[in-house]
C-alpha cells in the first residue's frame, strides 16, 4: 500500500514532483560542479606548489627579504669602464653577465641547515639558493670621437668635428639588450627533497653527488628549448662557462619547473658572491601529523626565518590560478549555497502547500484509522522519493557540468614564490657607467617567482556523488519533516469539512 | 451500543465560542438504523464525531461498548476507528489518486491485513455495492452515485460495528439518492450493523427506525 499510494501520488500530482525535483536538480548539480571545480583549482595549486617547491616538501624555511639600506643599489650593478669592450668600425660591444640573488628574494646563511638537520621530527632538508642570472649585451658608438671633438674646440676656418659613427646604426647610436634567466643552486647530493623532486628528466643526465664543485649544469627543458640549447652545449651564468649535462621537466602536467637552470650549491654560492648563504630550505617532516608541531620547532631555532607549510603556501599561489580559487571558495560557495537554500525551501513550501491541499484526503485516512506515524511517514515518503528524483537529475547534469568544464579545460596560470617588496628601493636596477652621450640606464623589473600553466581538471570524485545522493536525502527529509509535521496536526474530524 | 451522558461539545474560535452539542444524553442499541435530522449548522456533523470518535466532547462521557470514547488517547481512538467504525462522507472522500479497489484497501491498511487479503476482499466489497468492474477506475472517472459506493464499500470491507454516514445522499440526484440509501438500508439489515445517518432528507428519514432531531445542539426524539 504504502509504495502503491506513493506511485499514484508521484504520478498524479507531476508538477508538485517536477517542481521540487527540479529544484533540487538545479541546486544539487550546482553544488556538485562548484566542489569539483574547486577540486580542480586546490589540485592544480598543489602541481603548481609541487613544481615549485618539490614533492614531500612539507615545510619551507626563508627569510621575508628586507629592503636594502637607502643609497645601496637593490639589484646587480653593471659597471663598465672606459675601456671596457671590444671596439671595431667605430663601435664598442660590451657584454657582462651576472649572476645574484633573486629579485626579492632574501638569503641567509646556510649554518640554518645544520640547525634544521640537527631538530627531532626532520627526515630529510636540503638548501636552495634561488638566484637571477642577467646578461647585458650593448653595442656602443666609439666614444672616443666624440671626446676629441669637445675638447678641443674647432678654429676658424677649419670644418666642424665630423658627425659621429659607429654604434649599431652607424651614427653614434646604441643598442642594449638584458637577458636573464632564473638560477636554482642545489646541493646536488640531496636532490630527493626540494624542487628537483617534482621533475623528470628529459634528455641526459641529473645532477649528481660527484658534481659538487664542478661547473656543470641541467636546465629546464622549456627553458632549454626557447633558449636553443642543448646537452652537450654550455650556458654563461655569471661569467663562468657551465657544461649542460641534462633537461628536466615537470612531473606536474603542464607546469614548468622551479628554475631554467639548475647549477651545484657551492658554484652557485661563490659566483655570485653569496657565499655560505641560502634561500630557501625544504623540509620534509618524518610524519605528516607532526608538521605544526616541527614548523614551530623551526621558528624557535631560528627566529629570523619564515617557515611556511604547504598550506600557507598554497595562500601564496598567484595570478588567475588565485583568481580562480577566491571565485571559486567565495563566489560559487556562497552562489550554490544559496541556490540550495532556495531549493530547500521550494521543496519545504511545495510539500507543505501540497498537505495542505489535501487536508480532507488526509483527515479522511485519520477517520478510517491511519495512525499519524503512518500518514508522516506516506508525507517523508513522497517528500524523498522527489528529492531522490531530483537527486538523480541532479547528478546528471552536475556530471555533463563537469564533462563541459572538463572537455573546456580552461588553462590558468598561477606563480608561487617569494614575496615580491614594493617600492623601487628594492627594484632591479641596472646602472650604466660607461659615460658619454650614448650612455643612458636600462631598468627591469623582474620577479623570482616562479609560474606555471596549468589545465583545470575538474574531478569527479567519490566525495562529489556523496554530496549529491546526500543533499537529495537531505532536501527530501527535511522537506518532509516538514510536511509530516503539518499532516501529523490535522484533525481526524476534517474529513468531515463540508465539501469546499 | 452507544451510551452518551450529558455529553457536551463548545469550539472556540478566537474570542467566540459555539456551543456545538448541549447536554446530549442518549443509548443506541446495537443494530438500531437511526436518522439525525436538523438545521445546517445545529450539530449534526459534531455529534457525528463524537460517535465516530474523530474527536472528544468538551464535557460528558461517551462509551461504544466498552470503549470509553471520551477518555481514550488519539491512538486508542485511531484503532477503534480502524477496527469498529465505517464512514461514508457527504463528499465522498475518496483519495483521488488511487483507483476504486485501492481506495477499499486503504480501510484494511490500519489492520494489518495481508497484501493478497487486501486484495481480495477490496475486490468482494467492491463487488457487493455492485461496481466489481470498476475497481481499477479513478474516482475521476467514476459518477458521483459510484464514487459514493466504491466509499460505501470501504466503509464495510472491515466488516465495522458501526456505519456513520453524514449527509451520504446530499451530493446526489435524487434516482441516485434512493439507490444508495437503498443499498445502505439492504447492507444494514443484511449485516446487522448500527447504522447512524445524517440527513437533511425526509423521505430518507422515514425509512429510520428512530429519527432523532438537533435543535441548537440540544437532540429531542421525534
Ligand atoms: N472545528 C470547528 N471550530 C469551530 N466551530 C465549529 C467547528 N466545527 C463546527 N463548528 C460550529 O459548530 C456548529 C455545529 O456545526 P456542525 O456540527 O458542523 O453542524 P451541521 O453538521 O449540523 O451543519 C456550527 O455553528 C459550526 O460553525
Ligand atoms: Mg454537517
Amino acid at each position: 500500500m504504502f509504495f502503491t499510494y506513493l506511485r499514484r501520488e508521484l504520478a498524479g500530482r507531476r508538477r508538485q514532483t517536477a517542481i521540487i525535483a527540479i529544484g533540487m536538480a538545479l541546486a544539487i548539480a550546482l553544488v556538485m560542479i562548484v566542489n569539483s571545480v574547486s577540486t580542480g583549482v586546490r589540485d592544480a595549486q598543489a602541481s603548481v606548489l609541487e613544481s615549485v617547491y618539490g614533492v614531500g616538501t612539507d615545510l619551507t624555511v626563508s627569510q621575508s627579504p628586507t629592503p636594502p639600506a637607502e643609497g645601496e643599489a637593490g639589484g646587480p650593478r653593471f659597471e663598465f669602464g672606459a675601456e671596457a669592450g671590444t671596439t671595431t668600425d667605430g663601435s664598442t660591444e660590451i657584454s657582462q653577465s651576472r649572476l645574484s640573488a633573486g629579485f626579492g628574494s632574501s638569503t641567509f646563511d646556510d649554518d640554518a641547515l645544520a640547525s634544521v638537520e640537527g631538530l627531532d621530527g626532520v627526515a630529510a632538508a636540503s638548501a636552495t639558493l634561488s638566484l637571477m642570472n642577467t646578461t647585458f649585451n650593448g653595442e656602443l658608438p666609439d666614444f672616443q670621437q666624440s671626446t676629441q671633438g669637445t675638447d678641443q674646440p674647432p678654429a676658424d676656418g677649419e670644418q666642424p668635428a665630423a658627425p659621429p659613427q659607429g654604434g649599431f646604426d652607424g651614427a653614434g647610436g646604441s643598442a642594449f639588450d638584458v637577458d636573464s634567466f632564473t638560477v636554482l643552486g642545489l646541493d646536488p647530493a640531496s636532490a630527493a627533497v626540494g624542487p628537483l623532486s617534482a621533475v623528470e628528466l628529459a634528455d641526459g643526465r641529473g645532477l649528481e653527488a660527484s658534481d659538487n664543485g664542478e661547473t656543470i649544469a641541467v636546465l629546464d627543458a622549456g627553458y632549454a628549448t626557447s633558449a636553443e640549447l642543448a646537452v652537450g652545449d654550455t650556458i654563461d651564468v655569471g661569467g663562468t662557462e657551465f657544461e649542460i649535462v641534462g633537461t628536466v621537466s615537470s612531473t606536474s602536467a603542464d607546469a614548468a619547473t622551479a628554475a631554467n637552470v639548475y647549477i651545484p650549491l657551492d658554484l652557485a654560492q661563490s659566483i655570485s658572491g653569496e657565499e655560505g648563504m641560502v634561500s630557501s630550505i625544504s623540509v620534509q617532516a618524518e610524519s605528516a601529523d607532526g608538521i605544526e608541531a616541527l614548523q614551530a620547532e623551526i621558528e624557535e631555532a631560528l627566529p629570523d626565518a619564515t617557515v611556511s607549510t604547504q598550506s600557507d603556501l598554497a595562500a601564496s599561489v598567484s595570478g588567475s590560478l588565485a583568481s580562480a580559487s577566491s571565485l571559486i571558495s567565495n563566489l560559487g560557495l556562497w552562489v550554490s549555497l544559496a541556490v540550495l537554500v532556495a531549493a530547500f525551501l521550494i521543496a519545504i513550501l511545495f510539500t507543505i502547500q501540497g498537505v495542505t491541499r489535501r487536508t480532507r484526503e488526509f483527515g479522511t485516512l485519520k477517520a478510517i484509522g491511519w495512525s499519524n506515524g503512518r500518514i508522516v511517514g506516506q508525507v517523508t515518503g513522497e517528500s524523498l522519493v522527489q528529492g531522490l528524483i531530483g537527486g538523480a537529475g541532479g547528478l546528471v547534469l552536475g556530471l555533463a557540468g563537469i564533462w563541459a568544464v572538463n572537455l573546456i579545460a580552461p588553462t590558468i596560470g598561477g606563480s608561487a614564490g617569494s614575496e615580491v617588496v614594493a617600492g623601487g628601493a628594492g627594484g632591479r636596477e641596472m646602472v650604466m657607467q660607461a659615460g658619454g652621450p650614448g650612455g643612458g640606464f636600462g631598468d627591469a623589473v623582474q620577479s623570482a617567482a616562479s609560474s606555471a600553466e596549468v589545465v583545470l581538471q575538474a574531478p569527479v570524485t567519490v566525495g562529489v556523488i556523496v554530496i549529491a545522493i546526500g543533499l537529495a536525502i537531505a532536501g527530501g527529509l527535511v522537506a518532509g519533516a516538514f510536511g509530516g509535521w503539518r499532516a501529523a496536526r490535522l484533525r481526524p474530524a476534517e474529513a468531515l469539512r463540508s465539501v469546499a | 451500543m452507544y451510551t452518551l451522558e450529558h455529553v457536551s461539545k463548545t469550539y472556540s474560535q478566537s474570542k467566540r465560542r459555539v456551543t456545538a452539542l448541549q447536554d446530549v444524553s442518549l443509548t443506541i442499541p446495537k443494530g438500531q438504523l437511526v436518522a439525525i435530522q436538523g438545521p445546517t449548522g445545529d450539530g449534526k456533523s459534531t455529534l457525528l464525531q463524537m460517535l465516530g470518535a474523530l474527536d472528544r466532547p468538551s464535557t460528558g462521557r461517551i462509551a461504544l461498548g466498552d470503549a470509553e470514547l471520551s477518555h481514550l488517547p488519539d491512538r486508542k481512538l485511531a484503532g477503534i476507528r480502524a477496527k469498529e467504525i465505517g464512514f461514508v462522507f457527504q463528499g465522498f472522500n475518496l483519495i483521488p489518486t488511487l483507483t476504486a479497489l485501492e481506495n477499499v484497501e486503504t480501510a484494511l491498511e490500519p489492520l494489518g491485513v495481508p497484501a493478497e487479503e487486501r486484495r481480495r476482499r477490496a475486490a468482494g466489497a467492491l463487488e457487493s455495492v455492485g461496481l466489481g468492474d470498476r475497481g481499477s477506475h479513478v474516482p475521476s472517472e467514476l459518477s458521483g452515485g459510484q464514487q459514493q459506493r466504491v466509499a460505501i464499500a470501504r466503509a464495510l470491507v472491515k466488516e465495522p460495528e458501526v456505519l456513520l454516514a453524514d449527509e451520504p445522499t446530499g451530493n446526489l440526484d435524487e434516482q441516485t439518492r434512493d439507490d444508495i440509501m437503498d443499498l445502505l438500508e439492504g447492507l444494514w439489515r443484511d449485516r446487522g450493523l448500527t447504522l447512524i445517518v445524517v440527513t437533511h432528507d425526509s423521505a430518507v428519514a422515514k425509512r429510520a427506525e428512530r429519527r432523532l432531531l438537533i435543535r441548537n445542539g440540544a437532540v429531542t426524539e421525534r
